[in-house]
């Protein structure tokens, strides 16, 4: 599912708005969690996951292709853990 | 928005100060997309949100793993997992916010 197929299902649930309605409301239900990541706060969204940034150390790396040494700086990067309820679903659908 | 977690009330609350729709239907469509995202995943699809992120589906096999706390070794079973990408501009935006300027 691309977002703009997220798009048109809400759309077609809500004919009362404008797909132009839906777009902001997409796009500012997305921008809502990347603005409180951007803070360092957490998003958790019961029946689904949380998001949240982890702090990543500086360390060694190495270019493959060339096999070079670099040096990756520290950074804070977006980390979504799945939700317990999600988890299960997700596993449950394995067989079928 | 305070500082602390925000649920799926603070994303209702933004799109009711946003965009001007009313608080039952701003929190009825925060559900519609979570639910709309699940469902998705439930089918086995991959959910590409652009500027966000990827979620997607992954098969793990079985291995043996550790308890880390007691270091005895446990059979871990194979499951399907969700896995989260998040995409480049997500990656930047949060990186250039919450890390040091040089």
């Amino acid at each position: 599912m691309l977002r703009s197929e997220l798009i048109d299902t809400l759309h077609l649930e809500n004919p009362h708005l404008t797909r132009e309605d839906v777009e902001r409301v997409v796009s500012v239900f997305f921008e809502s969690i990347t603005q409180t990541l951007e803070k360092g706060a957490r998003v958790e969204l019961r029946g689904f996951g949380a998001f949240s940034t982890r702090y990543r150390k500086a360390r060694a790396g190495r270019n493959p292709r060339t096999g070079g040494d670099v040096f990756i700086p520290e950074k804070h990067v977006p980390f979504f853990r799945t939700g317990k309820e999600l988890k299960a679903r997700i596993d449950n659908t394995r067989k079928e | 928005m305070s500082i602390g977690t925000v649920t799926r009330a603070d994303l209702a609350e933004s799109l009711y100060r946003e965009i001007g729709l009313s608080r039952s239907e701003s929190a009825q469509l925060v559900e519609s997309i979570i639910n709309h995202v699940i469902d998705a995943l439930i089918r086995g699809e991959t959910v590409k949100l652009a500027g966000f992120g990827t979620f997607s589906l992954r098969d793990k096999n079985e291995r043996v793993g550790r308890n880390p706390k007691t270091g005895q070794t446990v059979q871990i079973t194979s499951r399907r997992v969700l896995v989260f990408k998040p995409s480049q501009v997500l990656r930047e935006r949060v990186d250039s916010s919450l890390s040091p300027k040089p």
